[in-house]
């Protein structure tokens, strides 16, 4: 076999071990987005019936709580962005790593100093380059987040919103994930979760449905003290479980382009490759026949 | 027929259950609390500690909620728990050795958890 021919023939062996593997992340990544998009689904209601009650303290009640009264002055934030532990997921953690830094700037320019908290080693790997700041971090769960996990991030997050800005606390709390549109459409956006606004969480609702006067047990104040911090756990579990899947459909979609891309090259390879075999028979051919008529030519002299 | 409310037991990562109900017994932060029909409207913080739904066909059914809400508007009964367990879900042994565990270790909030649905799981 010729030099050429075997070069191509072992670049061929390479790419299709590359293609079987990226097949199967592909495989893989896409019942996780089913499974991801089933836990999305498992946790609405919850996040409605909370959102619904969040809603019926705000309106129902005129009670005045930190959590949901905007600052004169806010003078600190911070922003909890969601990333992913693994790459391999095209743009994903690049986009959402983008998102959170047009909102640090816009809440900078806003005089805003920001607190940044990070969900994922790939944010974490993406700050500790750049030398920046990060007032805490989570890793080891983003593929699949538990409940457990959303109150263990929103904790220290709730810790500071209950603090003045003064005493190191943060006047405002921004969410930074990639929303879950559809299979092949995810957009990185960010959220303010607190100070709450009211009026966008009751137009979650559908209109035209009167609030009920409520009954507050004890009381309308110890209510949204218990229900608040709930609220903003349930949201950042949500922001995690929708992260989470966007991150498994777009590793889907980087494995499929990479899978494709594999199976041209080796139609491409196996071109190249039939073409070396062919010019190689011809070269071999011309060799036997000029070398048989040189042959004859000698017999043929020696004859006379 | 007796009237009949709408419940919904919603843990932070699935439905419980839901189904119509006749009473519902919980327990806030202020006291054990029965819901009927056409309650006024309510809202209130539960404490961990079990629930029990009158089902319309007769049945009862216990669950333990370790905290959460519980709320009650248009005959619609929503119980809201970070976690919530339907008494023929759990596992007695299984509480047993946490109760033990918990106590050996003098951890208030398990050693609650775990009575909680010890309770939960023999009323039934």
């Amino acid at each position: 076999m010729g030099a050429q021919l075997r070069v191509y023939k072992r670049r061929i062996r390479s790419v299709t071990a590359t293609k079987k593997i990226t097949k199967a992340m592909e495989m893989i990544a896409a019942s996780r987005v089913v499974k991801a998009q089933r836990k999305v689904a498992a946790s609405t209601p919850y996040a409605t019936e909370l959102t619904r009650a969040v809603t019926a303290v705000g309106t129902g009640s005129n009670t005045k709580h930190p959590l949901t009264t905007e600052t004169e002055n806010p003078t600190r934030a911070a922003v909890l962005l969601l990333t992913s532990d693994r790459g391999l997921a095209g743009a994903f953690n690049s986009n959402a790593i983008k998102a959170a830094e047009q909102l640090t700037e816009r809440l900078e320019r806003e005089g805003k100093q920001v607190d940044t908290y990070i969900v994922g080693r790939r944010g974490v790997a993406h700050y500790n380059f750049r030398e920046r700041k990060i007032a805490e971090s989570w890793t080891g769960f983003t593929d699949e987040p538990s409940y457990a996990d959303a109150k263990t991030v929103a904790a220290p997050l709730i810790e500071a919103i209950e603090k003045d800005a003064a005493d190191g606390g943060v006047d405002e709390l921004h969410i930074v994930f990639t929303e879950f549109v559809s299979m092949m459409t995810q957009t990185a956006l960010d959220a303010r979760l607190l100070p709450l606004r009211l009026e966008e969480v009751a137009e979650e609702k559908p209109q035209g449905e009167l609030l009920p006067l409520y009954d507050f047990e004890p009381s309308a104040e110890d209510v949204l003290d218990a229900l608040l911090p709930r609220y903003v756990e349930s949201r950042i579990y949500n922001a995690l479980l929708q992260s989470a899947a966007s991150k498994h459909a777009a590793t889907r979609r980087a494995m499929k382009s990479a899978t494709d891309n594999a199976g041209e090259l080796i139609n491409t390879l196996s071109r190249l490759a039939n073409a070396a075999r062919q010019a190689e028979i011809t070269q071999e051919i011309s060799e036997i026949v000029g070398g048989a008529s040189a042959l004859a030519d000698a017999t043929a002299g020696s004859d006379r | 027929m007796a009237a009949e409310l709408h419940v919904e037991l919603v843990a932070a990562d699935r439905q419980v259950w839901s189904g119509e109900a006749t009473l519902v017994v919980a327990r806030t932060t202020s006291g054990d609390i029965g819901v009927m029909p056409g309650h006024q409207p309510l809202l209130g913080v539960l404490e961990s500690g079990p629930v029990t739904i009158r089902t319309s066909d007769g049945g009862t059914v216990v669950a333990a909620a370790h905290g959460g809400f519980i709320s009650f508007a248009d005959n619609k009964l929503s119980l809201l728990a970070e976690i919530a367990e339907l008494s023929d879900e759990i596992d007695v042994q299984r509480a047993e050795r946490a109760l033990e565990r918990a106590k050996e270790e003098a951890d208030a909030s398990a050693e609650r958890r775990a009575d909680v649905r010890l309770r939960a799981a023999t009323s039934r």
